[in-house]
This record gives C-alpha cells, structure tokens and sequence, in this order.
C-alpha cells in the first residue's frame, strides 16, 4: 500500500492514473479545484478498491494554501510516498500573444503554481529521505512552435526545473519522475482532429505508473514520442523557424 | 465536432454532431438539432444514430458510484462498459444476472434496448434487474425512475431506445457467482425439432442455453447446442488473447465458399469437445470479444444482422421458412443462433424478449439484394407473429416495427422532446 497525493485530480489523465492505484489498494489524497467533481471521483476509487480516498479542493494559483493543503494531505494520509502533479491549462495561443495577463495566468499554473508545490515538497522528501515525486511535463516543452510556444515554454520551465531537482534528490533517495505525454484524448483536448499520435488517458496512465514504479527519471508516453521528440529537435533552426508545426 | 459515426454493422453511414459528455451532473449540452445518447456503439444498425442531429457520447460516464459487497448492488454512471463491471465484482463473488454476447457495451446502452443472454428463460433481460436510475430530461429535470418510482417512465426507458432522456447512472442487481468457471456441454442436433425438445429438456436444468446451426445446409440443418452452469472451481484465470482485425479490407472476407467453410470447421471443432467441460466465463459469454474489430471482415460497405424473435407453436415452420430462404439465396449466414426465451413478462414498453424462439443471422450487405432477402424474411415474422430487434436492425419497414412494437404509440408520452435518433425518426415518420 502507498500513500499517494494527486494535485490536479479531476484531469483526464490523472483520473485515469487514479484508478491503478485504486485498483492495487493505495491510499490516496486528491486535490483539485472541483470539489463536486472531486467528490464523485473519491466514490469511484473507493469502489476500485482504494483503501482510504481524502480529497481537498485548491485553486494552485491560491500560492498562501499550498502548505496547508499539504500538511492537510500528510495528516489524512500519516505521510507521503507518491506525489502526482497534474494539473494544468491548455493555453489559448492567440490570446496569450494579444494579452500579457493571458500569457502571465497561464505560466502561473502551468508553470509557477508546479514549481511553488514542487519547492514545498522537495524540502519534506529530502527530509523523508525516499519517496517518488511525478510530474507531468509536456512534449510541447522539448521545443517551442509557433501554434503553441506559451504551453510549451511553461512545460520547458517545468521540464529544466525537474531535471535540477532530480539531480538534487537522488542523493536523498528519492525519484523524481518527469512525465512528457504526447497527444491525449481528453476533455482538455477535445476540439482537436485525432489521428494515429493520439492516445487514449488510460494508455498514458499506465505509462506514469509504470515510470514511477520503476524510478525512471524522464519518461514519453507513449514511449514512441521519445523518438518522435527527437528529430523535432534535431532540425536545425534555420530548417524550423519555415515549418508550420 | 461533426463526424461520420459508425454502428456496428457499418450501416446506415451518416453524419451528426458528437458531444463527449464527462459527468452526470452537468446540464445537457446545447448541441444541434436533437440528442441521443450513444455509448460505446455496438448497436448494429440506426438506433444509436441520429443523423443531422447530436449524439451525447457517454463513455466519458464511467464512474462507480457505489458497491455494496454484501448486498450484490452496485450504482454506476451509464457509460460503464458490462466488462469494466465484471472486472470488478467477480473477484467478489458477483457476477452481472444479464450478459450479451458483448461485454462491450455501456449500461446505458443495455438499459435502452433492453438487451439478454443465454439465461433469458431463467431471469429474464437486463431491465428486470435495474433497481433505479435516473434519467436527466432536456426541461433539467432529474427524475429517479424505478418499478415504483415514475414507474411508466421507468418502463418507457427500459428498451427505450434512449428516447426518454439521458441515463446518467444506474442501480443494478448482482447475482452470486460460485466462481468465474461454467460447466459446458455441447451437444449436436439435426433440425429444428430436435433443437426445441433440447431447449425444453435443457431449460430447468442449465442456466445457460443456446444454439448454433449450419444455415448453408439444406434439409434439416445440423447444429450444435449448448448449455452449461456456473460451478465451482478454483484455477488460475485464462490469458486474455485478444487478436484484432486492423484494417478494413476493401471487400467482404465473408463470402459464400467462406461462410461453407466456416460452418464445416466450426461444427468439426465443436464435435471434438461433446464431453462437459470447464470454460471461463469470458470466452463462454464473449468469444468474438477476441478479435477487436471483428466486425471488418465484412469489408467497407458493412453487414446487416437480422434478429427475430417467433411464438414457439408457429416457430418450426416459420423459421424453416426463414433457413429455406436463406439457404436459396445462397449466401447463408456466417453465425446462425437460436435461443428460446423465457416467459417472463417484459419489463420495458419496447422490449424484444418474449416468449419464442429468436433467431439470429449476419448478412454482408450486398446493396438492394440484401435489402429485398431481409424484407421477404420480415414478412414471415409478421406472419408468424413475430418482432424483429431495433438493436439490430437498420432497415425494417415502419409498418412492420409498429406492427411488432403495438406499444409504440404510448412511448409518445414519455419521450423526451428533445431527443430523437435516425431509427426512431424511420419507423414513425410514415405512420
């Protein structure tokens, strides 16, 4: 049994991840803004088999309630052994070119509001001394494009910001997980034509599970969009900046 | 967004707005035109259709709600797959009292046509054991419909058709399960006599009971029979294979040397294994569930199911009439089965199961042929006294549905105004 908090539970994704450690009897603390929402997902898991399901509603961007809801969090749960950050805002690309507020919002939850948790939490793993902290990134964040370089460059922070952490905590033994999945169906992404990339959350969600099983330190889910990742960034600028992507 | 959406048989082919819905207790969307709630889309023909309109795509309501271990209930939201059910509740001694030969579809899907098994004659179809469920109306209503609760509702959504309104969850009735094995028996007979004293002789003592038969053969058709019990056993859960058709091949795979071929092997395998044997529940009730998207071999333009149900008198002759015409034809029927149902009395307005014998056969569709043979097959279940089943069906005649349906006309005082699907829309609208 591992006691695992999920910020930004009521995501497609998340859910998804949600009932595999529901399914294999975990204990786990939900946060999200919906507390409604988040009330018929803590039903769900229960009937999954979760042995316990705690939840607290957060607005991430609501910077003086983090350590509350994570004292709240380790109290319900007599301590952290998993932590899932998910949440996230698909940005509007045109608006946040038109708008600097635009363009500041969405870098605060994307972007700040993950790295204010993660600061928190690093301290308390670091003194726990194990544990795997998960994040899901983005394959947007390997290169900005012009259709959607406020996301990505959001998810790159987020991404270089991992990487250090990682470099810090393993010394401490504890894992830290960057999670980069390509196209997901979801709600999020609704109004997008699908094709072939596209993945269901059930198939990312096993590939979270399976990255933070295993301690891996960067993983693509699809693990295909590793390769994919690559020759993106292997185009030279000069090639790149002609391309519509 | 606008999309072509497919059935299951691939037939009609037509084009419609398609919302995801996400959870039960956001208000109906907008959306074009009329809605109908379409799960995970193994309707064969036009009932979860509705062209030019909107479809609610409910898979994204797939919570539970709550299970009670003890009671043998559990509530969940209407986009639940059958199969995501069992997966949980067998390992508790539970099992879902009803299965298709899919576990693929969603419980709203089985409450709206009312959908039945192999063990029909013991308990009946899935709306006996519906407890509640509720049903969101396009004036925001929300209304908990049971047997005793806005009970002619309650009647008018089970096989329904999803004409009253959006199922958003569901109670259902769980039955104990001594184990996830059956004890299976396959015995084969020569004609349809002999199937219906089988089925008589079998019906107090298997739970289970179906048929299959060799549709290209003439004369009196040689079949196999099939019946088993749950049991108890303790062994190790079988791999679940699952093989998948990947790509629509252009033609139809199912041809006549095909289905001869097909039929000749089936009953050679079949005969190997007379003696009962101990069979998972899995391939037991869902052995096409094997092969994802089997439904390509019949190639582009897709195959018509016709399924039948006959009074049991009438029903030698008449589904004699229905093989002869089959067979003259010559293009047979890759899967032939016979069932006889129980005599329970329906629990929804628009049921299909009653008492009879149904018969089931696939069709690739050649166009207007295909077209003709199934109408000259109608007007014998008419004759006989028959229905034919809307979850099956894409073409039958209005004046043949009203015909099988006579309470169709009472469905007009629940059916919500705004909801509607291409099925319905074919069927009444000449009436």
């Amino acid at each position: 049994m591992k006691r695992v908090l999920i910020v930004g539970a009521t995501s497609a994704i998340a859910e998804a991840t949600a009932r595999l450690f529901a399914a294999r009897s975990d204990a786990l603390f939900l946060v999200a803004r919906d507390a409604a929402r988040l009330t018929q997902i803590a039903d769900d898991l229960r009937v999954r088999g979760a042995v316990r399901v705690e939840c607290a509603s957060l607005d991430v961007c609501d910077f003086e309630r983090h350590v509350a809801v994570l004292d709240q969090a380790e109290r319900a749960l007599g301590g952290i052994d998993t932590v899932l950050i998910a949440h996230g805002t698909l940005s509007d690309q045109a608006a946040c070119q038109a708008s600097v507020a635009a363009l500041r919002h969405e870098f605060e939850v994307n972007a700040v509001a993950t790295l204010a948790l993660l600061t928190h939490l690093a301290n308390r793993f670091e003194a726990q001394r194990h544990g795997t902290i998960a994040v899901i990134s983005s394959v947007a964040g390997d290169r900005g494009r012009a259709s959607n370089y406020v996301y990505g460059s959001a998810k790159a922070a987020v991404t270089a910001f991992l990487s250090g952490l990682r470099q810090r905590l393993w010394r401490s033994g504890v894992h830290v997980v960057t999670i980069k999945p390509g196209f997901v169906d979801t709600p999020m992404t609704r109004h997008f034509r699908k094709n072939a990339l596209w993945s269901s959350p059930a198939r990312v969600a096993a590939g979270i599970v399976r990255a933070s099983d295993r301690g891996s330190s960067v993983a693509y889910v699809p693990a295909f969009w590793r390769g994919i990742m690559a020759v993106i960034r292997a185009i030279p600028e000069a090639i790149f900046r002609r391309l519509r992507l | 967004m606008d999309a072509p959406v497919r059935s299951w048989g691939g037939y009609p082919r037509v084009r419609q707005e398609v919302l995801p819905l996400s959870r039960r207790d956001a208000a109906l969307p907008a959306g074009n035109g009329t809605l109908l709630a379409h799960g995970n889309g193994r309707s064969y023909g036009d009932v979860c259709l509705n062209a030019g309109g909107t479809l609610l795509h409910t898979r994204g309501l797939d919570r539970f709600i709550a299970f009670d271990p003890d009671a043998g209930v559990l509530r969940c939201e209407a986009g639940v797959l059958l199969g995501e059910i069992l997966d949980l509740i067998v390992p508790h001694g539970w099992f879902l009292p009803v299965l298709p030969g899919t576990q693929f579809v969603t419980v709203g899907g089985a409450i709206a046509n009312d959908v039945h098994g192999k063990n029909h004659h013991r308990v009946g179809s899935f709306g006996h054991h519906v407890l509640r469920l509720e049903l969101l109306r396009s004036d925001g209503q929300r209304l908990e419909c049971s047997a005793h609760e806005h009970s002619a509702l309650f009647a008018a959504t089970v096989g329904g058709l999803g004409l009253t309104g959006l199922v958003t969850w569901a109670e259902l009735r769980l039955q104990r399960v001594p184990s996830p094995w059956l004890q299976a028996e396959t015995l084969p007979f020569r004609g349809l006599e002999e199937f219906l004293a089988l089925s008589a002789a079998s019906a107090a003592s298997h739970d289970h009971t179906v048929a299959w038969i060799d549709c290209t053969a003439r004369g009196a058709a040689p079949g196999l029979f099939f019946r088993a019990n749950a049991l108890p056993a303790t062994r190790a859960e079988p791999r679940r294979r699952r093989w998948s058709v990947s790509f629509t091949p252009p033609l139809s795979l199912v041809n006549r040397p095909g289905v001869r071929l097909f039929n000749a092997l089936y009953r050679a395998v079949h005969a190997q294994r007379r003696a009962p044997r101990l069979c998972h529940y899995r391939p037991y009730f869902f052995p096409l569930d094997a092969v994802t998207h089997w439904n390509r071999i019949y190639g582009p333009r897709g195959f018509l199911q016709h399924q039948c149900v006959i009074p049991t008198d009438v029903a030698p002759q008449a589904l004699a009439e229905i093989l002869q015409r089959v067979a003259r034809d010559g293009g047979g029927s890759f899967l032939a089965v016979l069932k006889q149902f129980g005599d329970q009395s329906a629990p929804g307005l628009l049921s299909f199961a009653r008492p009879g014998i149904t018969l089931a056969l696939d069709f690739p569709l050649h166009g207007a042929t295909t077209l003709r043979l199934l109408d000259t097959l109608d007007r014998v279940v008419a004759d006989a006294g028959g229905a034919v089943y809307p979850a099956k069906d894409a073409r039958m005649a209005g004046a043949d549905f009203r015909r099988f349906f006579p309470a169709w006309e009472s469905m007009h005082a629940h059916i919500d105004p705004r909801f509607s699907s291409s099925f319905w829309r074919r069927v009444t609208e000449d009436a």
